[in-house]
């Protein structure tokens, strides 16, 4: 063998050698590059094909865009117009430019909204924006909305980012043009996004100069990730977070958000149809255990479907995290539900019990529905679980309960008139259960349809009572969002997220960051 | 000269015509196969936002990609379309079809390049090895390993590397194609980020090449004339690579191009847990999206990959072994 072999020998070991780092990992946090470790890459940076149209796009601008608070200002609008009748009119903002050099004129508006609208684009965002007829441009700076019907909710649609005129949808996707604080350098698919600042923005160049969006979904190699100095700033569930709680230099934020989780029961089902059983469950379900247990503290009890915290919440739609069982076996016997001989209650020779769907791949709501289930076997019902495929669920919606999580903050108008509006009963995931209450129909439409603040929020509270006392659904919990974020930085702001929040709640309000002194 | 350029004429030639009936046959039964799958590609294409989308929207959308329509017209229209060129949009990535791989390819074919080159040099290296010092420790180890690397799979065999030398001592990046603060793709940053998803994958494919090596050159050791070479004193070393390894290596050729599947499974398993942007790990994000226009782009890509493999291994073949000339295809 000899010189032969040891040549091949070295040859691997040079191959291998190339393990050894030869020079630091050049990830060092600086101002000038911030890297976001962030789970779920886009399909797309299209905000017609579905890019964050809530806001949390750094690229793109809306015509309103919305703060941490929830308030909406203006953005490429020149102000908040009133949401009053079927005609919206907008005046944008003088001297915007995208990113190319082009003028930002009232065309563009009225191409993107258009362009979502029209149907042989399969946006997937088309049905947030049903009650716009279609978007005009009147003149140079001036576009109108036209409505179907007045929809007062509807300026909480103005923040999807514009795109210029005429763009090829798909190629715009992989390559944006767009308004926004940042503009668009590279994307490695699968890998990451670069981004580099605005000079020109209308609001000011952001102070952090490069933004990398690095996207990694296994929440364990992102905690790795963020660990060794890769990333300034991350998203981690909760349990993965608890490692840099008492690092120095990295800073763990909590911030709520309108995402709850909740059990939604068919009406017709013999059992979840009767109230008292209902409300039974409602009073048994050990929120506090929830929390504590199966969010890591990352939560919050939830009493309805509108996030506490918010304009629009009823205060006195609450209750106590910590289960009452014996309230609950009270107002069981009084309807009639009484204990039978394997302790499941029977009512005229029916048993308590009903079956609880849960999606198979969502482990958070496979672990709520078995707490559910277990709260409940203490109050005598039996609740029996299916983990199942969507596609599985869908034709069972209507016989058997389901978990299931909505919840934006924006505005309560949002899922919640198609979730429990009569008009929508059974009609895929809006309003499954086929609730029907005209009572609730009627606060409903008032909400959607009046343009003054102080009756719409009356509307909603009236709605929440509502829906409290008759309990379609039980509400479980509200998700907190966890954030780590290395250094320390003025401008960080939080407030109450929304479900979708890659860019939109606190790491959207990078282009606001400076290095705190 | 001449003779040779009409054989692989008529091997070309045969192949061809045999490859369309199994081209047709492979891309039809992908679509029986995805029209039979549970999963909606709508619900799929929507993500969370099924949630809130009215029926009525999801009708639409499953009428303007046709695929409410019976399986036999999808896959007429699919074919008349490939025909004209035209392999349509992938609806996962919201993009041509040609754009996506044209952006993957290149990452795809340098892996299994690399792996290849590596995988040779391991197989031929160690399956000699073994076989010279055959029943020694050495070669007790090396067949052991290759079992056991041939018998774990290689997804498995990736998050073990991962976990020891990414997690565990940090030498080498866990995935991706450059480091996170990294804006372009440099060649040290793609060197230190391609060598464990290189190295995985000639690994695991290695090992039933190391183990055949090793037969072959045990048996081709037995031989008379290896016997005469040492007989006449040749130096071990020309004995054991000129004359040993050199015709055991014969019926090799053709296993390699039957093991091309083999190499197609395995990148894509080894894109999919080194994220890395390549084409074979597109496939697993394209089936679990039910994407049929890039699902079947792949499907069709890797069809001929492993056609084009045993072709190759076939023309190699007749240069290796002028029998095959006689022998002939037909």
């Amino acid at each position: 063998m000899g010189r032969g072999f040891v040549l091949l020998v070295a040859m691997l070991l040079a191959i291998a050698g190339c393990a050894a780092p030869t020079e630091p990992d050049a990830a060092g946090v600086s101002e000038e590059t911030v890297v976001f470790g962030l789970s779920s890459e886009p399909d797309t940076l299209n905000p017609v094909l579905g890019y964050s149209p809530d806001g949390g796009s750094l690229i793109f601008d809306g015509l309103l865009r919305r703060t941490p608070d929830l308030k909406l200002h203006p953005a490429l609008a020149e102000s908040v117009p009133d949401a009053v009748g079927t005609e919206i009119t907008f005046t944008l903002r003088q001297g915007v430019t995208f990113h190319d050099g082009r003028p930002l004129t009232a065309e563009d508006v009225a191409y993107t909204y258009n362009q979502v609208l029209a149907p042989e684009n399969n946006s997937p965002i088309r049905g947030d924006y049903a009650a716009i007829e279609k978007v005009e441009a009147s003149d140079e700076r001036t576009v109108v909305f036209h409505l179907k019907h007045p929809y007062a909710p509807v300026l909480q649609r103005a923040t999807l980012g514009v795109i210029p005129a005429g763009s090829d949808l798909a190629a715009l996707g992989n390559a944006p043009v767009g308004t926004g604080p940042y503009t668009f350098t590279s994307w490695t698919k699968g890998d990451k996004i670069a981004l580099t600042a605005n000079e020109k923005y209308w609001n000011g160049a952001p102070a952090i100069r490069s933004l990398v969006l690095a996207y990694t979904s296994d929440d364990n190699a992102r905690a790795t990730r963020m660990a060794a100095g890769e990333f300034t700033a991350t998203e981690l569930p909760p349990k993965a977070a608890a490692r840099f709680k008492d690092q120095e230099g990295v800073t763990v934020h909590e911030t709520p958000s309108a995402d709850y989780r909740g059990i939604m029961f068919p009406m017709k089902h013999p059992v979840t149809g009767d109230r008292a059983i209902r409300k039974a469950l409602d009073l048994a379900v050990d929120r506090e255990a929830m929390v504590s247990a199966i969010l890591a503290g990352a939560g919050s009890p939830a009493f309805g479907p509108v996030v506490p915290g918010t304009d629009w919440h009823n205060p006195a739609v609450t209750g106590s995290a910590r289960p009452d069982t014996e309230a609950a076996g009270r107002l069981l016997d009084e309807a009639g539900w009484k204990a039978g001989p394997d302790g499941i209650r029977v009512k005229d020779g029916t048993a308590a019990r009903f079956t609880l769907m849960y999606p198979a791949g969502d482990s958070l709501r496979k672990e709520l529905a078995l707490a559910f289930a277990s709260d409940a076997k203490r109050i005598g019902i039996d609740i029996q679980l299916a983990g199942l495929e969507w596609e599985a669920i869908d034709p069972r919606m209507d016989t058997d309960a389901l978990i299931m999580g909505f919840g934006t903050p924006y505005d309560p108008d949002h899922t919640n008139y198609e979730l429990f509006h009569s008009a929508y009963a059974g009609q895929g995931y809006f309003n499954p259960g086929h609730y029907d209450n005209p009572e609730v129909d009627r606060l409903l439409e008032t909400g959607r349809e009046t343009a003054d603040q102080a009756a719409r929020e009356k509307a909603y509270h009236e709605f929440q009572q509502v829906i409290s006392d008759d309990a379609p659904w039980v509400y479980l919990v509200y998700l907190k969002h966890v954030y780590v974020v290395r250094g320390s930085w003025t401008g960080l702001e939080t407030g109450i997220e929304a479900h979708e929040h890659a860019t939109a709640g606190l790491l959207g309000t990078v282009p606001g960051w400076k290095p705190a002194p | 000269m001449e003779a040779r350029a009409v054989t692989w004429l008529r091997i070309i030639g045969w192949r061809l015509v045999f490859s369309v009936p199994l081209l047709l046959a492979v891309t039809f039964g992908m679509f029986v196969l995805a029209k039979a799958s549970p999963f909606d590609p709508v619900r799929q294409y929507l993500g969370d936002r099924a949630m809130v989308t009215s029926p009525e929207i999801m009708a639409e959308i499953r009428a303007n990609w046709g695929v409410d329509r019976p399986l036999l017209e999808q896959y007429t229209t699919w074919l008349g379309n490939l025909l004209q060129g035209e392999l349509g949009e992938s609806r996962s990535l919201r993009l041509p079809v040609t754009q996506v791989i044209g952006e993957r390819l290149g990452w795809t074919l340098l892996v299994v390049g690399c792996a290849l080159v590596v995988m040779l040099a391991i197989g031929l290296v160690l399956g000699t090895l073994a076989a010279w010092r055959r029943d020694s420790w050495l070669d007790r180890a090396l067949t052991g390993g290759a079992f056991a690397t041939e018998a774990a799979p290689v997804f498995w065999v990736g998050l073990l590397a991962i976990w020891v030398f990414a997690v565990s001592l940090g030498w080498l990046p866990a995935g991706g194609l450059t480091d996170a603060a990294a804006t372009e793709v440099t060649f040290t940053g793609l060197l230190r980020h391609l060598t464990l998803p290189v190295l995985v994958l000639a690994v695991s494919q290695s090992s039933w090449l190391l183990l055949y090596v090793r037969e072959s050159v045990i048996g081709v050791l037995r031989e008379d004339f290896v016997l005469g070479a040492r007989a006449r004193g040749l130096r071990e070393r020309t004995v054991l690579v000129r004359h040993a390894l050199r015709s055991a290596l014969l019926p090799f050729i053709t296993i390699m191009g039957a093991r091309v599947p083999e190499l197609v499974t395995g990148v894509i398993l080894v894109e999919a847990v080194f994220a890395l942007p390549g084409v074979a790990g597109t496939t697993i994000k394209a089936a679990l999206a039910v994407d049929f226009p890039l699902l079947a782009a792949l499907t069709l890509l890797a069809t001929i990959a492993v056609v084009l493999g045993n072709l190759l291994a076939d023309l190699a073949y007749t240069l290796a072994d002028p029998r095959v000339r006689v022998l002939g295809v037909s």
